[in-house]
């Protein structure tokens, strides 16, 4: 955020902290050793607020739920806002000297009456205004998310509002007051810290500024590359949809499996003219490629660096051979460049990482030697006498202000794509479990006695209103297809509200019933919001 | 984007005595702390770094002037003017007998070398209570495919409660039930594992100093007698699930991991895991065709 798209807290903070918004995250299951930090926090007297459709895991440990309708986290957020600036609690020093924008915002949020966010919401409005004061008054404060602000059709929209509030109450750039997301595989932000988004260069360099691209172009010994922003991933659907793209090649990905509308997904894959997949399993993805690269598992028999959601990079080892004929990442790319006429030689993952050095300025201090040393080191770390960067942004507190000031951004309400309708009348919304990870791929290697399979989790209301009882099979539909799947009968859910995983796809195929409506600056899609119809029916699923 | 550390409040050093020497420690850190500064080395059991002290095993018991009991070092703080004495009869004699005592009704053959050294150190011999004492043998309890628990060789240090409490995982599957001699680890109502509150972190493996808690895997290697730690290798690396960046300690024998840890002075995890990275390992070592 404001230039720099990593969490701007260290964990560290979570444990010092006076109140922390748990916001579209169930942290408990899906960033367990967070939440260590944070039950630190608690136990030594932070709140903690969690705003979530479902009563999480992570909910059961707050002083204040917010049993949210999905997808109308702007309108909470917006209402919050307003009765901050009523309350006379906003930061107008940060404001005026830190931030711009600021008059828009206000006037934007002043249409969030508590009484309208209520009713959007469905939170009552005593709660909003509690947990906006809260906020407002806390001397430290944190909101922390994933993907239940992320996994929308507003995505950037969503984290937009959230920066918002961090803005308007000067909770950001100070020591135990920060905005977060939590990362969601081990290099999501590595990824994105690499380049691996489509407008960026190494540490987050404009792809489009001709003098970074020059520096590139000079360091790779003249040679050419776009200048232009290229796709994300939903726009590359969009193209081979077009005709556009006929040729992929995918890295460690199982789109065949991930993707929202899987129908879909899967129907434009088929349809390329070439499918290059590189992956350490023979995934579905994989299984319609024309050419499978075999790869070692980058975690465990690969060296290299990843960064978590605190912008620590750390070191990845090999600690065990790779099946015969599995090669190295940086060997097959550099073997695909020889092949097509560039010589790259052989470099060791060191080198490679001391050449990123040489052209990130936010990596430029981060030597092997010195993240052994260091246990890893915080972006960014600029030469090899820093000691890497706990908290972003301390620079906004500067006199006077270092560098461009934050923008607010008024962001509206915009509800789910999939509207509940008398048709489709449940909202669906997807998670994961705290022992199985996204398509299941690695995690159903494993015997986890937690593990129950996938079910259709519907409130005891609903099931009653329907008919069906724990473990009767049903027919679930959405205006993209219909899945089998037995029912699961959940009392922390409210009526109205479903819950599935993506974790067994072999079992039940989630991602038949989500919707690809994509944010169209992220490229997310909203997985969290589905709107479904329960049948009963009388043949049962075989067991898992 | 500039440079912001916090460094945290600056601490006064207290001076105190410790075995005739004279030191100085930064005020708050506890006898332990000290006599580790001072190269003492000083038996611990129920003590970990990651862990609130519980005071339980005893055995790192000091005399303090002016005491009329000994202390425990890993809890007690320095003041200033303290005089310790880490080496006098009684510490010495309060210390074998604690291992002894342990050591005669518990299974400790799995303990670290350190600890067989502490007790040849103090010249422990468990063996003169007689055969005739009670103890805690028992059947290994094996009740799902992660871990077992093998309480014949629990020493009660109630680091397992602790990390499964509020020092880390906050999920109190377990405590001590039961008084005397007749006091375990157990769940709630004694139910199987299955049953009960865990979510299987294995947290409560990685603080056990006995080999009471126990990798499934590593469990049944040495049962078939090919658990081998001279032909083990310890590699660190990142877990490959989510993006909080747990550091792992990947034990490898014969290109296999067969167990993981983490360690305890690493600033993300304090050592702690959850069930995917302890266990989620296996799909690395399996690579048939998959979704």
């Amino acid at each position: 955020m404001f230039g720099a798209g990593g969490g701007t807290s260290s964990y560290q903070e979570a444990e010092e902290t006076d109140l922390i918004i748990l916001w579209g995250s169930n942290a408990r299951e899906t960033h367990p050793i967070f939440f260590h930090h944070l039950l630190r926090g608690v136990r030594g007297g932070a709140k903690l607020i969690a705003v979530d459709p479902r009563r999480t895991s992570s909910a059961e440990w707050a002083d204040i739920w917010l049993g949210i309708d999905v997808g109308s986290d702007i309108a909470l957020a917006n209402a919050m806002a307003r009765e901050i600036i009523h309350a006379g609690l906003a930061h107008t020093e940060f404001i005026s000297r830190a931030t711009t924008g600021y008059e828009e915002f206000a006037r934007c949020v002043e249409a969030y009456t508590l009484e309208r966010a209520e009713a959007e919401t469905g939170v009552p409005a005593a709660a909003i205004k509690e947990v906006a004061l809260a906020y407002a008054r806390a001397e430290k404060g944190m909101i922390c998310w994933t993907l239940g602000i992320t996994e929308h059709h507003n995505a950037t929209d969503n984290v937009l509002a959230l920066i918002n509030l961090g803005l308007l109450t000067g909770k950001v750039g100070r020591y135990g007051s920060g905005l977060n997301p939590l990362r969601g595989q081990n290099n999501v932000q590595g990824g994105g810290d690499m380049g691996a988004i489509p407008a960026r260069l190494p540490g987050f360099q404009d792809l489009e500024d001709p003098e970074i691209h020059d520096k590139f172009a000079r360091a790779w010994g003249g040679a050419t590359f776009p200048g232009r922003k290229g796709w994300h991933l939903s726009e590359m659907f969009e193209a081979m949809d077009r005709g556009d793209l006929s040729s992929l090649y995918i890295v460690g990905e199982n789109p065949a499996r991930s993707e929202a509308d899987q129908g879909r997904a899967v129907r434009l894959l088929s349809g390329l003219d070439h499918l290059v997949v590189q992956d350490i399993f023979l995934t579905h993805t994989a299984q319609m490629a024309h050419v499978v690269l075999p790869a070692a598992a980058g975690w465990a028999e690969s060296e290299g660096t990843v960064t978590n959601s605190e912008r620590r990079v750390q070191r990845v080892r090999r600690a065990l051979e790779p099946p015969a004929g599995a090669r190295d990442d940086i060997d097959i790319i550099c073997e695909l460049a020889r092949r097509l006429g560039s010589d790259w030689g052989h470099p060791t993952a060191e080198q490679v990482w001391d050449e990123c050095r040489s052209l990130s300025p936010m990596h430029a201090g981060m030597a092997y030697r010195r993240l052994e040393e260091l246990g890893g080191i915080q972006w960014p770390c600029p030469d090899e006498s820093h000691r890497g960067t706990q908290f972003l942004h301390a620079r906004l507190w500067k006199h006077p202000v270092e560098g461009p000031r934050a923008p607010f951004h008024a962001v509206e309400h915009d509800p789910p794509v999939d509207r509940l309708s008398e048709e489709f009348p449940i909202r669906l919304t997807t998670g994961r479990r705290l022992d199985s990870f996204n398509t299941g791929v690695q995690t159903n290697e494993y015997t986890s006695p937690l593990r129950k399979g996938e079910a259709l989790l519907i409130s005891p209301e609903d099931g009653q209103r329907i008919g069906v009882e724990d473990g009767e099979c049903v027919r679930v539909s959405s205006r993209r297809g219909s899945v089998d799947v037995n029912v699961r009968i959940e009392p922390t859910l409210r009526p109205g509200l479903a819950f599935m995983t993506l974790h067994f796809p072999d079992q039940v195929s989630t991602n038949i019933l989500t919707i690809d409506a994509t944010d169209p600056k992220s490229g997310t899609a909203e997985f969290k919001a589905s709107a479904i119809r329960i049948d009963k029916i009388p043949a049962q699923v075989p067991a898992s | 984007m500039s440079e912001a550390v916090f460094v945290g409040l600056p601490r006064r050093l207290v001076k105190l005595t410790i075995d005739g020497r004279e030191f100085e420690v930064a005020e708050g850190s506890t006898i332990l702390d000290a006599c580790r500064r001072m190269q003492i080395d000083t038996p611990t059991l129920c003590q970990l770094d990651n862990l609130t002290p519980v005071n339980v095993c005893r055995v790192c018991v000091v005399e303090v002037e002016g005491s009329r009991v000994l202390v425990p070092a890993c809890s007690r703080k320095v003041e200033a003017g303290m005089k310790v004495q880490t080496d006098s009869d009684r510490v010495r004699h309060s210390r074998r007998l604690v291992l002894e005592l342990l050591a005669s009704s518990v299974d400790m053959s799995l303990c670290s070398p350190q600890v067989h050294a502490w007790m040849g150190r103090y010249g422990a011999t468990p063996s003169r209570f007689g055969d005739q004492v009670a103890t805690a043998a028992q059947p290994v309890k094996i009740d799902n495919d992660l871990y077992v628990r093998d309480y014949s060789r629990c020493i009660l240090c109630y680091k397992c409660v602790e990390a499964c409490g509020v020092d880390a995982q906050n999920t109190f599957a377990i405590g001590v039930v039961g008084r005397g001699f007749d006091a375990h680890i157990s769940t709630e109502f004694d139910t199987p594992l299955p049953d009960s509150a865990c979510v299987y972190c294995g947290n409560c493996i990685g603080v056990c100093p006995t080999g009471a808690l126990m990798f499934k895997s590593e469990h049944e290697m040495r049962a078939a007698g090919t658990w081998d730690e001279s032909r083990q290798k310890v590699t660190e690396t990142v877990c490959p699930y989510c993006g909080v960046g747990c550091m792992l300690e990947l034990h490898v024998q014969d290109n296999s991991i067969v167990k993981v840890t983490s360690p305890l002075d690493h600033s993300v995890t304090s050592g702690h895991l959850c069930v995917k990275g302890r266990f989620g390992f296996e799909f690395v070592q399996r690579r048939e065709a998959k979704r």
